[in-house]
């Protein structure tokens, strides 16, 4: 059970975390370079043995600390959460340490969240792309990426001189695209909700 | 006296048929296509359902699918195509031998789809030629028959004597 007393007996000695919020769950600001060993805690001695999640969140180029990673704790004794913040002290080249050594199922979590924002996962055993090609230059999900794609060629050479393609942005006119779910099947595909503009003709002001 | 016959009749005709070698060799084709599927998400879901007992792909003759390019010669393509994907598309679709046709089967794989984005590309028609083009999200299984039977439609129409000296468009990539 996660009341009052197990949360004043996690904070005892412990300067690196803080109490954010417990609205829906336990959430604890915990700072980068105690990560391991406090995850370390929550494993053997708390009974958190389950990484249900981890990801990041960017805040913007403007803000102070831009990459917060989020990770979601899982115990099955107490029956409940605990999420852990930890905010990257770089905005330039956001790196914290990686936990796989503590939870093995965070390696590929890592990949993705470095795949996606760009964060370093220090002493990580494979830290490259998971979804995205390994020479691909961006980090999609980061807040100045546009949701179209950047052109950038096609990860194979040989594929791409054949075709003549290459990775294009969407065209994004209209959008979003949405299935009305109702009426007839041909009526009910997914279709822009704004039809009165295309490549051809300018969106109306 | 008035016959009833029709169609080839082998006491008036005896044992020969004259007719045109591209009427042959297509009518051999259309009549057994066999399909590579390429399923890649949700569409390939209907695809299996029209191979399955209630649809029933094999009435057209073409249920035997293959799963080796070498051993196919009609690429389904059921699905959304990432970019990352494309180029596996296009080896797969280099390793079958001529002819060989594709049906870009469902909205993803015909145009990208609700899919604007970074990650996927808008139609698969970017890195292989599409013969036939599928509506649907995904199509059902009749929708997919359909767009096999204009398919043979098309094979039925092909000039295919003259294209047996016909030099390939690309070298293609190995």
């Amino acid at each position: 059970m996660i009341d009052d007393d197990f949360v004043k007996a996690l904070l005892e000695g412990r300067d690196f975390i803080s109490v954010k919020h417990r609205v829906d769950c336990l959430t604890l600001d915990c700072l980068p370079d105690s990560l391991i060993g406090f995850c370390k805690h929550l494993r053997d001695d708390q009974t958190f043995d389950l990484l249900v999640d981890l990801t990041a969140v960017d805040h913007g180029e403007e803000a102070d600390s831009r990459f917060q990673v989020v990770l979601h704790l899982y115990s099955l004794i107490h029956k409940s959460y605990v999420r852990l913040h930890v905010a990257c002290p770089d905005n330039q080249s956001p790196s914290i340490p990686s936990i796989s050594s503590v939870f093995p199922a965070a390696n590929w979590h890592e990949r993705e969240t470095f795949d996606m924002f760009g964060i370093k996962f220090s002493d990580h055993p494979n830290l490259k792309r998971i979804l995205m090609w390994d020479d691909y230059p961006y980090f999609p999900l980061r807040k100045e990426f546009p949701l179209a794609g950047i052109e950038v060629p096609l990860p194979a050479a040989d594929v791409a001189e054949v075709t003549g393609a290459d990775v294009d942005p969407a065209p994004m006119m209209g959008g979003p695209f949405v299935a009305s779910g109702n009426g007839r099947m041909s009526e009910a595909e997914p279709r822009a909700k704004d039809e009165s503009w295309t490549e051809e003709s300018e969106k109306p002001l | 006296m008035i016959s009833n016959e029709v169609g080839y009749n082998s006491k008036v005709e005896g044992e020969v048929i004259v007719t045109r070698a591209d009427s042959v060799i297509n009518w051999i084709r259309k009549h057994s296509v066999w399909p590579m599927p390429m399923g890649l998400a949700c569409c390939a879901i209907e695809l299996m359902a029209s191979a399955a007992s209630r649809y029933d792909i094999s009435r057209f003759g073409m249920e035997v699918m293959r799963f080796s390019p070498r051993q196919s010669d009609c690429m389904i393509v059921a699905g959304t195509v990432t970019y990352k994907m494309a180029e596996v598309v296009r080896r797969i679709y280099d390793q079958m031998g001529d002819p060989k046709w594709v049906v870009a089967m469902g909205a993803c794989a015909s145009t990208g789809g609700m899919y604007r984005s970074y990650a996927v590309m808008q139609g698969v028609d970017n890195v292989v030629p599409v013969d036939v083009y599928v509506s649907g999200c995904p199509p059902r299984p009749e929708a997919l028959l359909d767009a096999m039977m204009k398919l043979q439609g098309k094979i039925g129409n092909e000039s295919s004597v003259k294209n047996l000296s016909k030099k390939p468009e690309s070298t293609g990539v190995s």
